[in-house]
């Protein structure tokens, strides 16, 4: 479970453009649920994604991963507990590396690397074995640069490469955006099935609502660095949340 | 046709010597991504580190173990003026190679001094060819092996994408600074092996050597345009003889030996120019593109 309590992130404190995100924010998030964060431009959703992997500190608060302590550990101390997917697709692979290596080296991930070679025989078979689970010929393509391969194929490596160690909690930063929408939801489809099976607790933003409704345990949209609509799948239905989701970005538009 | 033959077997001891700067500005300049100029400091005090520890006498092999631990602190200062004083990495370069410059003289004391009355490592085996070419493949082999352990992937991926080592858990930062470091240990160690080679070491000879070092590697890449299995060191070496070949050639033709510097600039901005209108790369990229194996 991912506890945060009176988080409050101020953004060029002391200056005209002082900026409070965050005030007291207080969230928390189920084991093995996908939650699912909406709001507008600005609310503070990446924010929050970059205050929970370290990327940025929090002015106060603390936030608890199963009960252990991340707010003053470093961020890459806190990736051995937290996988990330963005909305580039290269930023989560090495594109000058083929497959088999990007996932060899994804397998060592917060463990210590040692002089000993990165590529061995006893790691191919294991490797195929979750590329053939993605279903999409990865596995035919082992020395294929990373760089050769589709926004969306690349996309599905990183989702992998994110969690074949399985994290406490995977980071899903609208890794679907960028993405045509026939891609998109393919990726969708891929992701539910690997954080069912693997059962990974998943916090996911995007600004597509029949994916919210659809693939998320919950719904939580923030407006401001505020929790402005917090339910539970089956609660709302996406007319409704297309509705909350208006009034909130006009309330945006009208105060900005 | 004797001629020819000294011209050729110049070429490639010259060559094997400055294929290991090569491989020291392949680290920085294409596997880093990051344009390392220390190195026109590093060479010089490599050849200026042999030429005070001779003089006093130390066997000419430490004194080249001595010229890679100084090329490395060098290394280190030029990462942490980079990365510590937030300083960018081409002025953090200069920086450190107006520092060398000082340092150089003051290890000497002289701004030329001549090593032929010290031995070298040249006069324990007669053939200079042989022992140069069991350095360089003592050198291709280790970093050939580092390249393929988990730390040396590490260093790979901190210039293709530091973000993805950091999701691995550990800091980029730490993988930059080896990389400077062993570039620059390995640029040392190639300016002292040619002080001993020269007999001489001067103050200019650091001068122009990240163009001469990026000429062999583009005319390297060229040959081996086709072949993305060629490892880069592979590549630096056969790139950095193929250049000495060139242009010892050019000048048993007649090309003017003070031309020699403006001819090897041109030879780099029409390969790297051509390759990056060709591939309509943003500036600088083909460098770092050109570095498939």
């Amino acid at each position: 479970m991912l506890k945060i309590n009176n988080l409050t992130k101020v953004f060029y404190p002391g200056t005209p453009e002082q900026n409070t995100i965050f005030h007291n924010f207080n969230l928390e998030i189920e084991e093995n649920k996908c939650t699912t964060i909406l709001g507008p431009n600005g609310c503070g959703k990446s924010t929050l994604f970059n205050l929970i992997s370290g990327a940025i500190q929090a002015e106060t608060g603390s936030i608890q991963l199963n009960g252990m302590e991340l707010t003053d550990m470093p961020e890459e101390e806190r990736y051995s507990y937290i996988g990330k997917v963005s909305q580039d697709s290269s930023r989560g692979v090495s594109k000058s590396l083929n497959i088999m290596e990007n996932m060899s080296i994804a397998l060592k991930k917060g463990e210590k690397f040692s002089f000993r070679r990165l590529l061995k025989e006893s790691n191919e078979e294991p490797i195929i074995e979750k590329l053939k689970e993605l279903d999409l010929g990865l596995e035919n393509k082992l020395s294929t640069q990373v760089k050769y391969l589709s926004g969306g194929q690349r996309q599905s490596l990183s989702l992998l490469m994110a969690t074949i160690k399985r994290p406490d909690l995977l980071l899903l930063d609208e890794h679907t955006a960028a993405l045509d929408p026939k891609t998109s939801r393919l990726i969708m489809e891929k992701t539910q099935d690997l954080i069912r099976r693997e059962k990974i607790t998943t916090m996911m933003i995007t600004h597509n609502l029949s994916h919210a409704i659809e693939y998320s345990d919950r719904i939580v949209m923030l407006n401001r660095g505020e929790i402005v609509l917090d339910v539970m799948r089956g609660e709302i239905t996406e007319i409704e949340l297309q509705r909350e989701y208006s009034s909130k970005l006009e309330e945006v538009e009208m105060a900005s | 046709m004797s001629s020819l033959t000294g011209v050729l077997l110049t070429a490639l001891e010259s060559g094997l010597i400055f294929s290991i700067l090569a491989i020291g500005v392949v680290i920085t300049f294409k596997v880093l991504a990051v344009s390392d100029l220390s190195v026109e400091g590093t060479f010089p005090l490599g050849a200026f580190l042999v030429g005070r520890f001779l003089t006093l006498g130390l066997n000419p092999f430490l004194s080249l173990g001595i010229s890679l631990v100084g090329g490395a602190l060098a290394g280190l200062a030029t990462y942490v003026f980079h990365k510590k004083f937030k300083i960018e990495a081409i002025l953090a370069g200069i920086l450190t190679m107006t520092i060398l410059y000082s340092v150089n003289l003051r290890l000497t004391g002289k701004s030329n001094i001549p090593l032929f009355n010290y031995p070298s490592i040249f006069v324990y085996f007669q053939n200079k060819l042989l022992i140069l070419l069991v350095i360089v493949l003592l050198v291709k082999l280790l970093l050939d092996w580092f390249f393929n352990t988990e730390q040396g992937y590490l260093l790979v991926i901190t210039g293709d994408n530091e973000d993805l080592v950091k999701s691995l858990g550990k800091n980029p930062d730490t993988y930059l600074m080896v990389g400077i470091m062993l570039s620059n240990a390995l640029v040392a160690l190639s300016g002292a092996i040619q002080a001993q080679y020269q007999g001489f070491i001067d103050i200019t000879m650091g001068q122009s050597m990240i163009v001469t070092a990026l000429a062999s590697i583009v005319i390297g890449d060229a040959i081996f345009r086709e072949s993305r299995k060629l490892k880069l060191s592979t590549r630096a070496i056969i790139g950095s003889i193929s250049y000495r070949i060139i242009i010892g050639l050019a000048i048993e033709l007649g090309l003017n030996p003070n031309d020699l510097k403006a001819v090897t600039a041109v030879i780099v901005l029409l390969f790297i120019g051509y390759n990056n209108i060709q591939s309509k790369q943003k500036e600088g990229k083909i460098l770092r593109d050109l570095s498939i194996e």
